[in-house]
């Protein structure tokens, strides 16, 4: 069975969905949170990069290039925020951080 | 084009498994380990499709930098996660219902659009097929001369992520004592040695 775009589609369908699914489930831990996040980029890279190759145009790995980047940057920004919260507060329970009444 | 699909089959499975457990996992540091796992079978897959450079920048930047990031702030910080998890149950049912129903409406537009007329036939070929470029080569070519600016901006973006990542985490602690070399080196021998005079009989000081 030849292996199509719609393979592809479907298993970054998956686990875009995973990610989400990864969201609501995990309510009270923000790193699982970003991982899940992390888990969504890669599903649209994914999507980029199975679409560059089967409409035949180099266009969309280029892009997933910047989805990479832009990945990368979330993640370190992300972290970072975490630890200096934690060091402030002693916790990262998502319920707990409501200092700014959101 | 059997072992293709046997081994697309392999990796996607792979990958999915892999992705239920980093949401499902009791252990964050397991979860970061699956994530890894989800990383390099999506860089499998990219092979498989023909996408090389873009597969092993993905195992570079994704495990080499962004998952060990995640272990150690993981390891890092000290954490009771079987407290974080007590709401795992409650929050079940909602999210399985809208992964559910996202799942099922992603799935019917993919095959809604290919059963669609005038659609994508399923089976293109090979991009690199036709092409005489090495897939490196090609997307060197079209990142530095169409995409030029883009990329600037992506450096920039990093750039920025960076110094935030810096100016976020330090921080100057004013309670430890530090070594001033500044200070070390400014003292002069007139001002710290001294020769006194004892007289015979009697202490120094």
């Amino acid at each position: 069975m030849l292996i199509g775009l719609a393979h592809y589609l479907t298993v970054a369908a998956i686990l875009f969905t995973l990610g989400i699914f990864g969201i609501f489930l995990n309510r009270k831990n923000v790193i699982i949170m970003l991982m899940s996040i992390e888990l969504m980029l890669l599903a649209v890279t994914i999507n980029f990069v199975a679409f560059s190759v089967f409409l035949n145009n180099l266009t969309g790995q280029a892009f997933a290039m910047f989805v990479l980047t832009v990945a990368a940057a979330e993640a370190a920004i992300g972290l970072a925020i975490l630890v200096v919260y934690f060091r402030n507060r002693g916790t990262i329970r998502v319920e707990d951080i409501n200092m700014m009444k959101g | 084009m059997i072992v293709q699909a046997v081994l697309f089959y392999i990796f996607a499975a792979v990958a999915v498994a892999s992705g239920v457990m980093v949401v499902a996992s009791r252990n964050p540091v397991h979860s970061v380990l699956f994530l890894i796992v989800t990383f390099f079978n999506a860089a499998a897959l990219f092979v498989l499709i023909g996408a090389e450079f873009l597969a092993m920048i993905l195992v570079i930047v994704y495990v080499g930098a962004v998952a060990v990031l995640f272990l150690f702030v993981v390891m890092m910080l000290n954490i009771d996660f079987l407290q974080l998890r007590s709401g795992f149950v409650r929050y079940l049912p909602v999210g399985a219902a809208i992964g559910v129903v996202l799942l099922a409406e992603l799935i019917f537009i993919v095959f809604g659009w290919f059963g669609a007329p005038g659609g994508p036939s399923a089976t293109i070929a090979s991009a690199t097929a036709g092409l005489s470029l090495s897939n490196t080569r090609a997307l060197g070519n079209i990142l530095y001369t169409r995409y030029l600016f883009a990329f600037q901006a992506a450096g920039l973006i990093l750039l920025v992520a960076m110094i935030g990542a810096i100016v976020l985490t330090l921080r100057q602690r004013a309670d430890i004592r530090r070594q001033s070399i500044s200070a070390q080196l400014a003292r002069t021998r007139a001002e710290t040695v001294e020769v006194v005079k004892v007289p015979l009989g009697s202490g120094s000081s």
